[in-house]
């Protein structure tokens, strides 16, 4: 698994794409902080982070697309799956050097909530809890997407289902308010991933909504080595 | 070393290798050989844990494949038939990557001179802060080659090496392939039986998913080449040459070919069998005093031996 995370993690970095997901989420970041922060004169990050939401949303499938797809389109998962590393350890060495850069990403917000506290009073268990919010919605995101990576060779098809599914996420909570029957109200209001990760911007930590998450994150992060599984005994 | 018991693979109807079995030693030179489509690829699929086979069983190194694929695929060094690799990345880069993947050695001095060594072998020695893309074909097949190489495998899986390389490169890979042998066992497949010829101590031919031959290359070439034709040139007359072909008595048939220079014929011939026709040709035209200016086997060309295999080409008059 080692091996597999510091080459995909590296891999960031020598092309331009690591770099760009880190600029763009700074960029949205600074921009937020200057217009609600610095401009509105405030310590509260709230704003900030609720903003992050649909900037997450649109990153993470452009962080993961190339992960899968790629080394099916290339027939470089050729050597990786008979070298002696397990398909869960490929799964999770992929996984995690996207979100080792998806981390890298947002930590802007956290020094901005720094350089804040030198000339005000922060709300750390809110920024804490804002942040904990993103990095777990970030961890369901990232995993779903890597398993839409699985299911193609076009980068980008993976992208494009991975804004799908993210729009979809949107637009839950929408859907949930003209459904008549209780069944599936309760359904769409279970499965809302803004519902889940709005006590976080709160500063509310709930157990289940992290527990919610992070079993996300393992689902997909399973079904990938399943499919991966798969194409062998097919 | 290589155990294979009872191989079968299904893809949904199809089967594309249906009961292959067979044991390699330690040190052999095995050539795979068949024609496209033949299952030989999937063999070598299923050999390197790529894909699980149907049904069947493989051992490796005294590891069962399927039951604990990480252990027996760490003594495998494979050369799939298409190299692929990271176009991001250098060729000490690549080799480092693979170090890990196979977990050759944490420590960095050891792991710097394996891959130095293992450069210097394939020569790449000069190349290897290269990016692997910027390498012509014949380069990176030698990356390819290298990255088989790491970590000294007990078995090295070698999948149509020589596909695309030109001439003087298919020399270089066959004398790697052979000294490899030296350290390894070897699995070479390829369509190209002089390939096979040349490397193996033993050749496995694979047809339409079935074994259809195995044994040492001259044994396959006696059993399934025609040793006992050779083509002629003769320089004389017609009615001459054919008075000595005829009384040799080892000549079950022969036919006249188009002449290729003046004053000389040409003849295809088959022997009897139990006789060396070369012999009794070249008595027969020394003792005529009909000079024999050449005579050579017509080499089994590998459609041939497949068709020989499958029983498709006993044409009536060929014999």
């Amino acid at each position: 698994m080692a091996s597999i995370f510091k080459r995909e993690f590296r891999a960031y970095f020598h092309t331009p794409l690591g770099y760009v997901i880190i600029a763009v989420a700074y960029f949205f970041t600074g921009y937020y902080f200057f217009t609600y922060n610095l401009y509105g004169a405030t310590t509260d990050f709230t704003n900030l982070y609720g903003l992050l939401f649909p900037v997450v949303l649109f990153l993470v499938p452009v962080l993961t697309m190339r992960l899968m797809s790629e080394e099916k389109r290339s027939k470089t998962d050729q050597l990786l799956l008979t070298a002696p590393v397990s398909r869960v350890g490929i799964v999770l060495g992929k996984y995690f050097s996207a979100v080792c850069v998806f981390l890298i990403a947002i930590s802007g917000t956290l020094i901005d909530a720094v350089i804040t506290s030198f000339y005000g009073a922060v709300d750390w268990p809110c920024v804490i809890g804002n942040f904990l919010g993103l990095v777990l919605l970030g961890l369901a995101l990232i995993a779903i997407c890597l398993f839409l990576s699985s299911i193609t060779e076009s980068q980008v098809i993976a992208a494009v289902l991975g804004f799908a599914v993210s729009l979809f996420l949107m637009l839950v909570d929408a859907i949930s308010l003209v459904v008549k029957s209780a069944f599936f109200r309760a359904f769409f209001e279970y499965i809302s991933f803004k519902e889940r990760y709005n006590p976080f911007t709160l500063g509310v930590v709930e157990l289940q909504n992290v527990i919610f998450f992070i079993s996300i994150a393992a689902l997909f992060c399973v079904i990938t080595t399943a499919q991966l599984e798969r194409k062998r005994w097919n | 070393m290589i155990v294979v018991k009872d191989l079968v693979k299904k893809y949904g109807d199809k089967t594309a290798i249906d009961g292959i079995s067979f044991s390699i030693k330690s040190g052999e030179i095995v050539g795979l050989l068949g024609l496209n489509g033949a299952g030989k690829s999937t063999t070598m699929n299923c050999l390197t844990g790529y894909i699980a086979p149907t049904s069947g069983s493989i051992i490796i190194d005294g590891n069962d494949l399927l039951k604990d694929p990480d252990k027996a695929k760490k003594v495998i060094g494979y050369l799939p038939e298409v190299f692929s690799f990271y176009p991001d990345m250098r060729v000490v880069e690549y080799l480092d990557f693979i170090c890990d993947l196979k977990g050759y050695t944490k420590n960095k001095q050891a792991r710097k001179e394996h891959i130095e060594e293992i450069c210097r072998q394939v020569g790449i020695y000069e190349l290897r802060g290269r990016m692997i893309r910027n390498l012509s074909k014949g380069y990176k097949q030698r990356v390819g080659f290298a990255q088989a190489l790491i970590g000294h495998p007990k078995v090295l899986i070698l999948d149509e090496p020589t596909v695309g390389l030109d001439p003087s490169q298919i020399i270089e890979i066959r004398q790697l392939i052979r000294d490899s042998g030296k350290e390894s066992t070897v699995i070479v497949s390829s369509h190209i039986l002089s390939e096979i010829q040349t490397i193996c101590d033993r050749v496995i031919v694979i047809h339409d998913g079935h074994i259809a031959a195995d044994g040492s290359p001259k044994h396959l070439e006696e059993a399934l080449g025609n040793a006992n034709e050779v083509n002629i040139r003769v320089r004389g007359a017609h009615a001459d040459i054919d008075r000595v072909i005829r009384a040799t008595g080892a000549v079950r048939r022969y036919s006249r070919l188009q002449p290729q220079e003046d004053g000389c014929e040409d003849y295809i011939i088959v022997g009897k069998d139990g006789v060396d026709v070369r012999e009794k040709l070249f008595r027969g035209f020394a003792q005529a005093g009909i000079p024999l200016l050449q005579i050579y086997g017509k080499e089994a060309s590998l459609e041939n031996i497949f068709l020989r295999l499958t029983g498709k080409n006993e044409k009536a008059g060929d014999k």
